[in-house]
């Protein structure tokens, strides 16, 4: 086995190097997940409570009092549908956006691929999502719904691309935390924003009479995998062209996110 | 045979002040893109170093405080990045600088042997095979299910240099660890070292500690501000260093410290040593100098000085207020002298420093500063090593005296 330590020069994406140290990425999840949910008496219950909750808030707000219409799906399901992904999207987003200076102290004594703390926190999410989940089967069979195979390929498509769309601006969020702490108090906010130019409760077609907003909304990366898990409910044609326009902007931010990780990676370390 | 770790032309620069100000904010850089004309200042932390170890080599690297040891070592462990030069690693290098990192309060002890294990780079198949070893060697195998924030520091630590002992890597790199723990526990711990230096593993080791260099290491170099001025067998790197120490006389910067406790609105500015290494019997003298970073009255100082001995054993403790000096500070450019009568041994030690002003503690700094008391012993007894005891004050012996 030979190393090489040189001064940082071209750009690559390390995936070799991801590949040796896949073991980490168990082990930082795992840790994470643990401590998530240690000392607290529901323990993993949280996982289901906190979208279930939002939920019924919602349903009672928005769906009973304001009338919020839901492309025909119960409100609560609409909902939830909606919530379980953008939990992923917004504890991932927050988890990896932090998680450079959350581990500054493993970062500043020990070198391994440093994407792989960022990618753990959004593992994480997706933990926290297969609970979720559960609760959303229970609900599809509530409400009369059958479990359709289109929900079978759906519902990985749209997983792995709010993974995807949590990791791109996670990534670049983590990176320039390190430098400007500034982010730390930007990205609630950010998160807080999205929530409502996202479609998360409430429908897209709700917007229909303005389509240049809908175009802009769908600019979104997490516009999407909602879409798309809300579909796998209903007859209806997907809107391809919104779908691509939200994935194309995903793919945009994963390859910027990455990017500037990488470039700046080496010196986390010394501003960390 | 090829070198197990080659060194070339390796260089590393930082932008001065870029330690300090750790925190950097958006508002901070966009001042500064207005602000064209204030250049970027940089130092050499190292510079052209090259080097060549073979395997089964153990190496000292020496050098005083800020001589550039360390950075060395986190490029060599990828921490940070060259900014000139190349290394190749022929082989797999850990570092007991990482003595626990990644050790988490809320998990257990066995939960943190395998999140440490894994952090330094072993498979979870060998933490499993290491497993009985590791909690053998710790000592804290009734504990294993507790979490560790219900630990002692002692079992954090030996629970944590448990894990790094079992590491087996080709090369190893060890950083002043030895300056840790209580004695039973150091014991065994050299006793690994040696046993990993005997099996033909190779070792970088880095200390302040001359004694363990001596008995670990073959070779050294020896670092002066970021230059390699000397490698060769271990003697002499040992005696030019010490040269070195005792024409300079030394003036650390203190302000720049990180890890200090107190309220911080008069802080230790710099500390004089005129003596780096003192003869046995000969007075310690130290020089310290304040700074005032917020102005104001600053009365009734009390200026605390604990020399401590590297099982943390405090050996001396002195202040100016025991002897009644009442002093304000004046100015920053003062500088303020302890001499103190000196009965220690022949060792290492390490500085305890604190201020109070009018009782309140303004700054407080432990184990970054080490003071040498040199070989001998001042009762001019040809065969220090038969001497045991830490303190070795001046006797006399009489016969048939009645104590009058």
């Amino acid at each position: 086995m030979e190393q090489r330590i040189t001064p940082p020069s071209k750009f690559s994406l390390g995936f070799a190097e991801l590949w040796q140290y896949r073991e980490l990425f168990y082990f930082f999840t795992w840790r994470d997940i643990k401590v998530k949910y240690k000392q607290t008496f529901l323990g993993f219950a949280w996982a289901v409570l906190q979208p279930f909750i939002m939920m019924v808030i919602f349903s009672i707000f928005f769906g009973k009092a304001l009338n919020v219409p839901s492309d025909g799906i119960p409100y609560p399901l609409f909902a939830f549908s909606g919530l379980m992904l953008w939990n992923v999207f917004s504890s991932g987003l927050s988890g990896a956006g932090n998680s450079m200076v959350s581990n500054a102290n493993i970062i500043k004594k020990i070198y391994f691929p440093r994407l792989i703390i960022p990618m753990s926190a959004i593992l994480v999410a997706v933990f926290d999502f297969f609970m979720a989940f559960i609760v959303y089967i229970g609900l599809v069979l509530y409400y009369d719904y059958s479990l359709s195979i289109k929900l079978l390929y759906l519902l990985p498509i749209s997983l792995i691309l709010t993974i995807i769309a949590s990791f791109g601006p996670g990534s670049l969020i983590a990176a320039m935390n390190v430098k400007y702490r500034d982010f730390r108090y930007l990205l609630p906010f950010i998160i807080q924003v999205g929530l409502f130019v996202t479609p998360v409760i409430y429908p897209i077609s709700m917007l229909g009479d303005k389509p240049w907003l809908t175009k802009l909304l769908a600019v979104n990366p997490m516009y999407a995998p909602i879409s798309l898990i809300r579909n796998a409910l209903v007859d209806k044609p997907l809107d391809l062209n919104m779908i691509g326009i939200s994935v194309v902007s995903g793919l945009l931010f994963l390859v910027i996110g990455i990017y500037y990780f990488r470039k700046t990676e080496g010196y986390f370390a010394d501003l960390a | 045979m090829k070198p197990i770790i080659e060194v070339k032309n390796i260089s590393k620069e930082y932008r001065r002040g870029a330690q300090k100000e750790q925190y950097l904010s958006l508002r901070d850089q966009v001042f500064k893109s207005f602000n064209p004309s204030r250049k970027k200042e940089t130092f050499m932390a190292l510079e052209d170093i090259s080097f060549e170890v073979y395997p089964g080599d153990s190496l000292a690297i020496i050098g005083k405080n800020g001589a550039g040891k360390s950075t060395l070592l986190k490029i060599l462990s990828r921490i940070t990045p060259p900014t000139k030069g190349e290394i190749i690693l022929r082989g797999r290098l850990a570092s007991l600088l990482e003595v626990g990192t990644g050790f988490h309060p809320e998990l257990t002890g066995r939960e943190n042997v395998f999140l440490n294990g894994s952090i330094l780079g072993l498979g979870r198949a060998e933490i499993n095979r290491q497993f009985d070893a590791i909690v053998d060697f710790s000592g804290v195998g009734p504990f294993l299910d507790t979490p560790l924030k219900h630990y002692s520091s002692g079992m954090q630590l030996r629970l944590a240099f448990a894990v790094a002992a079992h590491l087996e890597p080709e090369i190893l790199v060890i950083d002043e660890v030895l300056a840790v723990g209580d004695s039973a526990f150091q014991q065994k711990c050299i006793e690994k070292m040696t046993e990993v230096s005997k099996s033909g593993r190779t070792i970088l080791f880095v200390s302040h500690n001359m004694q363990a260099v001596r008995n670990l290491c073959e070779t050294g170099i020896l670092l002066e501000n970021g230059i390699m001025s000397q490698k060769g067998k271990i003697d002499d790197i040992i005696s030019s260093y010490h040269n070195d120490l005792i024409k300079s006389e030394s003036v650390t910067r203190l302000d720049n410290i990180e890890s200090r406790k107190g309220k911080g609105h008069l802080i230790f500015q710099k500390i004089l040593i005129p003596n780096q290494i003192n003869k046995p019997g000969e007075k310690i003298k130290l020089g310290l100098q304040l700074k005032t970073i917020v102005p104001g009255l600053y009365q009734n100082l009390d200026f605390g000085v604990a020399i401590k001995d590297f099982l943390n054993n405090t050996l001396i403790h002195v202040s100016n207020k025991y002897i009644s000096y009442e002093i304000d500070h004046q100015n920053d450019s003062d500088i303020y002298w302890f001499e103190i009568e000196n009965d220690l041994k022949s060792g290492n030690y390490s500085l305890t420093l604190f201020i109070r002003a009018s009782d309140e503690i303004e700054d407080w700094i432990s184990d970054k500063i080490f003071i040498e008391i040199g070989e001998g012993n001042s009762y001019g007894y040809s065969n220090t090593d038969e001497i045991q005891g830490m303190i070795q004050p001046g006797f006399n012996f009489y016969l048939n005296y009645h104590g009058k």
